[in-house]
């Protein structure tokens, strides 16, 4: 982490209009045109030796993409997304044959990740960490593997799952999120990379913390990962993504659809902290972020944890979910999102209570700075068969400035009358006499906004893994920056 | 050290601060005795540099600066500390942490690197253990369900900490009981030495037993109508506030 925090430093040097990891890596890329048809379903497909089934799925998932209609529901500025500009796939040249170590990754790709924070090679020898690295389209490196596959362990690419693992991959793709679910899950479906693929084994608790860097360095590529996670009976795996994306000044888009699924007795933690390019002060650029995330607890005594810090993107339009089959399952949601500028995010969760004796629980810290908006959007559900279900939602929402807005939108939908749902909001202002307190003991501005957001967020950073917790603190300060004057 | 001309300050347009002048030299105690509402707080809040006042008139020399050029933050490392009457509390901030960050933050206005961990876990252990705070209550948010006495040890810890300058206790004896009173005074007495000040505002004159001042003051009416040594205390005591602004006028 100490790379990270000489980053975060070097970085705090620039001041507040000069985003953390706004560089962009030379490297060739290899590009089909511009454009989204069925040539370029094909085209993806092709360049990743795809089975014909795989194709077969992609072909049907864009005829439904064809025939939707965009959600329009969320509480987004959203501009026109002309999907006829974008690049579906790029590649950088080098990894056209496969490295078979570090030591094969282009130079140049290994110091962006540098820059980022994290060298790889650092990485590997990094303790309890096994990094799957995404590089635009294409999975770069992949350490740790052998450890792992040691205890029946699979992490790697979907790609290379769909090549290997083909049964695991055509039970579970789409079970959580159909194709059909909504338009960007359809889209994504049709045109997804790359991505992470997991399995965790009966009765394997996996020892080391998994985690993928996404990162977005061609310019106007839309960003399609596709992540599948399976956690067997009696199994534990705790997964960390974290995100970033170059300047651009044009406006990128990144549809993502991550599944879940727990069966019997197993647990999976899934941590996100989302610090994808913002745009800048005027709303110019920034990343488009529409996620689908979605975990089901298929077993009995399953559990689905999901955990988020989003700091960046320009929109951003995401509810991590959880169904809720086997009984006595549990899903959580623990959020933070910041919002600065001119940023937009709709973001909250779905718990979908549909076994007995389910519990979730919520809990949203939403900040918002400058000119921006930020929704908490909510659905909890509990079906007639959910007896003795229970919900406890808690939403709080912190204002700096006067020209910022927070909502919160808790949709409840209730068939069962032995289940209870809690619901709490607060909206309050950043305090100005803790400022000043926080301030007259040395502290500038800007480190005790950070500071008291820091402290309004710890419910939800407490959950996070220590590296990523250090981390995150850190973004939460550098994300307000320039919001008092 | 902190030298008030003529100060005339105001909140919201209404008068506070009257033409108050006050001197206090490197190595002295004063004491600031007045009744409630007579611009004890307003003072040390508008020496601290908060919002939301206006100054009319006056100057404040600070070590050779002119204070009110300064940001609060650069008040504070520059050495100016303010115990507060009412600390605020922050939720989900580990006291710790937050001593931390402070001593970090004069440090770096020092260019000093920032403290060592282990160093910072021994400063912090001694110190708090001559004020009675328990290190169960440094993992505590930052005065968070503190009792009134608790967050009065936490300002003076906090001093004792970043080893101010100048240092203004706005009633820090207030709502303390005799224990607490008597471990505040010797945390405030062992910081005394010939190169910082502080000025001590008061109620009673039963504080000034344990922190002998050099001077007293009494303010009335946003300004200073009477000024002493210790003696004035015991007179104040006796005659109340009222006999002796009518005597000074
Ligand atoms: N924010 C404020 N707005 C208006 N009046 C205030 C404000 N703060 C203090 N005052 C008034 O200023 C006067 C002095 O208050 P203060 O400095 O707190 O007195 P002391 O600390 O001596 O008890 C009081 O009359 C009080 O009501
Ligand atoms: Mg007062």
């Amino acid at each position: 982490m100490a790379a990270t925090e000489q980053t975060i430093k070097q970085v705090n040097k620039l001041g507040n209009s000069d985003y953390k990891y706004g560089f962009s890596t030379d490297v060739d890329d290899i590009k089909p045109p511009k454009g989204l048809n069925e040539d370029i379903v094909k085209y993806i497909s092709s360049q990743k030796n795809e089975p014909e089934w795989m194709l077969d799925w992609r072909l049907k998932a864009f005829s439904v993409f064809n025939k939707m209609p965009k959600p329009d529901w969320a509480k987004l500025d959203i501009p026109d997304i002309d999907f006829q500009d974008y690049y579906y796939y790029s590649s950088p040249k080098s990894l056209k044959d496969k490295p078979k170590s570090l030591d094969e990754i282009d130079p140049e790709i290994l110091k962006t990740y540098e820059k980022l924070g994290i060298p790889i090679k650092e990485q590997e020898k990094l303790a309890g960490v096994a990094v799957d690295v995404v590089f635009d389209s294409v999975s770069v490196a992949t350490t740790y593997k052998k450890q792992l596959s040691e205890l029946g362990i699979i992490f790697c690419s979907i790609s290379e799952a769909t090549k290997n693992h083909p049964e695991l991959v055509k039970k579970y793709l789409g079970s959580v999120i159909p194709i059909a679910d909504h338009s960007f899950a359809a889209l994504n479906s049709a045109v997804f990379t790359d991505g992470s693929f997991v399995y965790i084994p009966e009765g394997v608790r996996c020892p080391v913390e998994l985690s993928t860097y996404f990162r977005i360095n061609a310019m106007n590529t839309g960003q399609f990962e596709r992540t599948l996670i399976i956690a067997d009976k009696n199994s534990y795996v705790s997964y960390l993504e974290g995100c970033t994306a170059p300047m651009r000044d044009e406006s990128q888009l990144h549809a993502a659809n991550v599944e879940l699924v727990a069966l019997e007795n197993a647990e999976i933690k899934y941590s996100t902290v989302q610090n994808w390019y913002p745009g800048d002060s005027e709303g110019k650029g920034g990343i488009y972020n529409f996620v689908t995330k979605r975990g089901a607890c298929r077993g009995n005594n399953s559990k689905i944890s999901w955990t988020q810090v989003e700091t960046g993107s320009a929109i951003t339009w995401k509810y991590p979910s959880c169904i809720l089959q086997g009984d006595n399952s549990k899903g959580e949601f623990y959020s933070v999102a910041i919002t600065n500028n001119r940023q937009q995010a709709d973001t909250g969760t779905k718990m979908i209570h549909i076994g007995k004796n389910t519990s979730s629980k919520i809990i949203s810290k939403g900040i918002s700075a400058g000119k921006a908006n930020n929704t908490y959007r909510g659905l909890v559900n509990i079906q007639s068969k959910a007896s003795n279900s229970r919900n406890f939602t808690q939403c709080d929402s912190l204002l700096i400035g006067n020209e910022c807005g927070a909502h919160t939108v808790p949709y409840i939908e209730s068939s069962n009358s032995d289940s209870m749902v809690e619901h709490e909001a607060t909206t309050s202002k950043i305090n100005e006499e803790q400022l000043f307190y926080c301030m007259q003991r040395g502290l500038n501005s800007e480190d005790a906004v950070g500071l008291i957001v820091n402290g309004f967020c710890k419910e939800v950073l407490q959950h996070l893994p220590m590296e990523f917790a250090v981390e995150a603190q850190k973004l939460v300060a550098i994300s307000l920056e320039g919001s008092v004057g | 050290m902190l030298n008030i001309k003529d100060l005339h300050v105001s909140i919201e347009g209404k008068k506070i601060l009257n033409g108050l002048n006050l001197s206090i030299n490197k190595g002295e105690v004063h004491a600031l005795m007045g009744p409630n509402g007579s611009g004890k707080s307003t003072l040390s809040y508008f020496l601290s540099g908060k919002d939301g006042y206006e100054i009319e008139k006056g100057s404040i020399d600070y070590n050779g600066k002119n204070l009110l050029d300064l940001e609060v933050d650069e008040r504070a490392n520059e050495g100016l500390f303010l115990a507060f009457q009412y600390p605020m509390e922050i939720p989900g901030v580990q006291t710790s942490f937050f001593l931390k960050t402070a001593i970090n933050s004069k440090r770096k206005h020092q260019g000093l690197p920032e403290i060592d961990a282990l160093e910072f876990a021994k400063l912090i252990k001694s110190q708090a253990q001559e004020l009675d705070i328990s290190s169960d209550m440094l993992r505590r948010d930052l005065n968070v369900n503190y009792s009134g006495g608790e967050k009065k040890k936490q300002e003076i810890l906090q001093m004792s900490l970043l080893n101010p300058a100048m240092s203004i206790l706005d009633e820090t004896d207030s709502g303390l009981d005799i224990d607490a009173l008597r471990i505040v005074s010797e945390g405030v007495n062992k910081l005394r030495n010939k190169d910082n000040s502080f000025l001590v505002i008061t109620h009673y004159q039963r504080l000034l037993n344990y922190i002998k001042p050099d001077y007293v003051h009494i303010i009335a009416d946003g300004k200073i109508v009477k000024s002493g040594d210790f003696s004035l205390a015991l007179e104040l005591e006796e005659k109340g506030y009222e006999e002796i602004s009518k005597t000074a006028q």
